[in-house]
């Protein structure tokens, strides 16, 4: 993925999540959804640094993280309105979602959940010598969980082929870092299991792109899990419907400056024999994928409510 | 002659001989064997890759061991007691029970649970919680009573592609059966079986409680009650037409459960009885159980909380004996 390809898809998520706070508002989508307005580059850096062939385990605000790595945004918005062409046939919503062929095993609505999980995709890759490596997204709230602990603790005796990415976007939920975690410096807890921890700009793509890149190749050489804290922070509500009471429109104002599609182009920009008009077609054509997107999953048929208990079960 | 200990080893062996996916996880199943011994001499066979040895985590295991089977590896877990199983219930409950109704992923894992009262372990070491997941669309329920179903049952278990919640209870352990050299076959799923015929009451029971109604149906018959016995043999599914049909035979059912009589899957067994076969019932259908409060750890007082041979006897004889 050259800078590029990077801000396609970085934008494409940015219109995606725009889109699904608007339709929440018009009342066109139920339930919920959390965003990640603010926090494309972690997701896109990720996919960036991966090779075919690796896995991703995502969060509760997992739409950037699928998207990176590939998603058909149709079959995202079919889900999000419920929808039989949907990822999980209308059957996960807005927090599950998976396409193992894409190497995407899904996000998860349970804080921290998925990170377990992530170190028994981990320990196949290691027992079959597949030379996979999983990366396990997190948010800093997920830290607080005992599986946070049991899983690096897991993965480091192990020397599992893990990456831990946790995403600090300054908030869970209403709950600020400060909080929340009694040594705010997350990237410190690698230390506490032995295995490097380090804390990137999480708003610049390459910074996240070269860090995890650093973790992935540790880990395929058999040296064992990493964590990589992304210093980021998340722009829109904790979910739909969130009055952000709980901080200041200062505090927003000022982390907007920082946000990473701008950060992106401004980089690209100085570049030179860059092109200021490729920027807004690129913004347009995003636009009107996700416009695609949304007519796809409006378009689409419901499930049929007899299938209900259908799969409950794997044909054994 | 076997005992139940061993037709498990026996066939967690087999099976890992037969297929290289298959793998152990657990606190202390490697050199120590297990708590209860059941993995002893694995780790010697089959080295420390399959016979996995594990820090005393039981909801990172758990997870852990549902990745690998969602890449397709096959774990069996083994829980240290089932009462630490409550650690690991978001796992079961929000990941494994739900990978392949959302993703449609598959997820063959067995976890290998020592169930049950008896020993004096105490409050934390002797309950049996299948209740917390009978609830639990998308998991199975494995309760075997003997050594030949405890091959059986594991055989379907670890050969199919979904979570199983395998009961063991520790009083069936050391208990022997007699068995050949070779493994005994599959037991399917969701096939009760009755293991003692009778028409003037039946009787419904799993694991260590199926193996006393049995026991009990034998004192019942030299006085004269010829009892029906059904041993569930798996609690999902369930097989509920072999149920009524039991219930519908006699018109006289007896429920025994061990653990406090609230919110048991009795009260579920009953429940669908009553819905089929409301009209073959001559008494009201009746429960023993444990009573309200958790299991003391003193002798006289952990025998007064799990249903006895004695106790299944006399309620069995006062069902078969009313009039109504
Ligand atoms: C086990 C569990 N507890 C609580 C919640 C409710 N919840 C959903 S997201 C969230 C905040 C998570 O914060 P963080 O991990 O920082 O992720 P972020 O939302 O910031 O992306 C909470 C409390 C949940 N889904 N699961
Ligand atoms: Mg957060």
């Amino acid at each position: 993925m050259d800078d590029w390809v990077c801000y396609e898809r970085m934008v494409l998520i940015r219109c995606f999540e725009e889109a699904v706070e608007r339709l929440f508002s018009e009342g066109r989508i139920m339930g919920t959804a959390h965003v990640c307005i603010g926090q494309e580059a972690v997701a896109v850096g990720i996919a960036a640094a991966l090779k075919p062939g690796d896995a991703l385990t995502s969060t509760h605000r997992g739409h950037g993280h699928f998207l990176a790595v590939g998603a058909d945004p149709g079959r995202m918005m079919a889900e999000m309105f419920g929808k039989a062409t949907g990822y999980s046939r209308g059957r996960g919503g807005s927090q599950m979602m998976a396409d193992t062929a894409l190497g995407f095993y899904g996000a998860n609505g349970i804080t921290a959940g998925s990170m377990a999980f992530a170190c028994g995709l981990a320990l196949e890759a290691q027992q079959r010598r597949t030379g996979r490596v999983v990366v396990c997204i997190i948010g800093d709230g997920a830290a607080n969980e005992g599986l946070f602990h049991e899983s690096l603790n897991l993965a480091a005796l192990w020397c599992l082929p893990l990456v831990v990415v946790c995403e600090n976007n300054r908030y869970a939920m209403s709950t600020p870092v400060a909080a929340g975690l009694a040594n705010t410096r997350l990237a410190e807890r690698g230390a506490a299991y032995g295995i490097p921890g380090c804390a990137v700009d999480g708003n610049v793509v390459a910074d996240v792109r070269a860090a995890v890149e650093t973790a992935l190749t540790r880990a395929r050489a058999g040296s064992g899990p990493s964590l990589v804290e992304c210093e980021t922070y998340r722009l829109s509500g904790h979910s739909k419907g969130d009055p952000r009471i709980y901080r200041s429109t200062a505090e927003e104002a000022d982390a907007w400056q920082r946000e990473p599609i701008r950060r992106l182009e401004a980089q690209m920009l100085a570049a030179p024999g860059s092109d200021p008009a490729r920027f807004a077609a690129c913004r347009t054509r995003a636009e009107q994928a996700i416009a695609a997107a949304i007519r796809f999953a409006e378009a689409s048929p419901a499930p049929d409510p007899a299938t209900v208990t259908e799969g409950v079960f794997a044909p054994d | 002659m076997k005992t139940f200990t061993l037709a498990i080893r026996e066939t967690l062996a087999a099976e890992m001989r037969r297929d290289p996916a298959v793998f152990l996880m657990g606190e202390d199943i490697g050199a120590y064997g297990g708590a209860f011994g059941v993995t002893q001499g694995l780790l010697a066979e089959f080295g420390p890759g399959r016979v996995r040895d594990t820090p005393i985590s039981e909801q990172a295991l758990v997870g852990t061991a549902i990745g690998a089977a969602a890449a397709g590896l096959r774990p069996v877990v083994e829980i240290m007691f089932m009462d630490f199983i409550t650690l690991a219930v978001d796992q079961l409950a929000n990941l494994a029970a739900k990978l392949h109704y959302i993703y449609q992923i598959p997820c063959p894992l067995v976890v290998r649970a020592p169930t049950g009262g008896g020993r004096g372990y105490g409050a934390t070491h002797s309950q049996t919680l299948e209740r917390l997941f009978t609830g639990i669309p998308g998991l199975r329920i494995a309760a075997p009573s003997d050594a030949a179903d405890a091959s059986g049952l594991l055989q379907t278990a670890m050969r199919g592609a979904n979570p199983v919640l395998f009961l063991e209870h520790k009083l069936l352990y050391p208990l022997r059966w007699k068995l050949g050299e070779k493994l005994p076959p599959p037991v399917p799923f969701g096939h009760a079986r009755i293991t003692h015929s009778g028409d003037r009451v039946t009787l419904i029971a799993w694991s260590y409680m199926a193996h006393l109604c049995l026991a009990a149906a034998h004192q019942l018959a030299a006085a004269g009650i010829n009892a029906e016995v059904v041993d569930l043999r798996t609690l999902a599914p369930l097989d509920t037409e072999t149920l009524v049909a039991a219930a519908r035979k006699t018109g006289r059912v007896l429920i025994v459960e061990e653990g406090p009589v609230t919110g048991g899957f009795g009260a579920e067994i009953a429940t669908r009885i009553f819905e089929a076969a409301y009209d073959s019932l001559d008494a009201p259908i009746r429960r023993l159980a444990g009573p309200d409060c958790p299991i003391p750890a003193s002798k006289v007082l952990e025998a007064a909380c799990i249903p006895s041979i004695a106790a299944i006897v006399a309620a069995a004889r006062e069902l078969a004996e009313s009039t109504n």
